[in-house]
């Protein structure tokens, strides 16, 4: 049986100087967008797209999950998604959408 | 490969060919998952609730912390770099990466050993108000899993300098390095929610 390292083609060293160097712009873009007070109303969403961007990109191509089986991708996106539906369960108990038992 | 190291290659594959110890690391990074959404419901919940300061606006120095989020994200780079050249035997760049990746670490708990003791000189404690307790419980989580991760890049960099790591352990540092870059990711999460949206 073949290694795992080489049943999955993985990304090029060329592709991972391009995704530290993207992951370097979103975080400069991040900090630069915190400090623009046009954009404060969408600030939150906006932090939240890039840094979800970020995520995706080193967990696909530095964790290799874009390359490896879907097993391994199953292991990690279940509880990946159970933790953030809790996470928004218990920020919308505590009221931080607006309502609930914490906005009261 | 030797016919050794193919022997002890295949001992480490399950049935669905999949091999254990990758197989464990997933599951492991899993359950971390939720160990780190249980401590950021925490700091979330607990956001704008501190009745003393002092708050977190008044400390939070976002230049600085932008840079030590740079050189963990650059960690991540040395650590697939590692892998690569471990990957096709080159152990002399394996070795280099490998060990950068540990001082970028180590540079890491640095800045966060610095920004806890500014905390502590302007009278932040763990219990001194909510945001002291959510926010040293979840930073310092994420600290002594760096910290842990410091000693296991180490530990494969000594195993290299004894010439006992090579090609066929590629799998070794492959499940270094995911635990490494989970590291990484949540603090992407922790940068944005912590710092960014304050």
């Amino acid at each position: 049986m073949e290694n795992s390292t080489a049943q999955h083609e993985h990304a090029s060293v060329k592709t991972y100087l391009v995704v530290a160097a993207v992951l370097g712009v979103v975080t400069a873009v991040e900090v630069a967008i915190f400090y623009v007070e046009a954009l404060e109303p969408i600030l939150v969403p906006l932090l939240l797209t890039l840094s979800a961007a970020k995520f995706a990109l080193v967990v696909g191509f530095f964790m290799h999950l874009k390359y490896d089986s879907k097993v391994f991708r199953g292991l990690f996106i279940g509880p990946l998604i159970v933790a953030v539906a809790i996470i928004l369960a218990m920020l919308a108990l505590f009221g931080v959408f607006g309502g609930g038992a914490g906005g009261a | 490969m030797t016919e050794h190291a193919a022997t002890a290659a295949e001992q480490h594959h399950s049935y669905t060919g999949l091999p254990n110890r990758k197989l464990l690391m997933w599951a492991f990074i899993g359950s971390e998952c939720m160990l780190f959404g249980s401590l950021l419901i925490t700091y979330l919940v607990y956001r704008g609730r501190s009745v003393v300061g002092p708050y977190p606006e008044e400390l939070l120095n976002i230049p600085f912390i932008t840079v030590t989020t740079f050189i963990l994200l650059m960690s991540s780079l040395m650590m697939v770099l590692a892998l690569a050249a471990v990957q096709r035997n080159d152990m002399r760049q394996g070795k280099l990466w490998i060990l950068m990746t540990a001082l970028l670490g180590l540079a890491f708990l640095a800045g966060q050993a610095y920004e806890f003791t500014h905390f502590v000189h302007e009278g932040l404690g763990l219990t001194t108000n909510l945001f002291g307790a959510s926010f040293f419980l979840l930073t310092g989580t994420h600290g002594a899993h760096v910290a842990v991760g410091v000693v296991w890049l180490l530990t494969l960099f000594v195993m290299a300098m004894r010439g006992r790591l090579s090609s066929a352990d590629a799998e070794t540092v492959e499940i270094t390095g995911l635990y490494w870059h989970f590291v990484d990711v949540v603090w992407i999460v922790l940068f944005t929610v912590i710092y960014l949206l304050v």
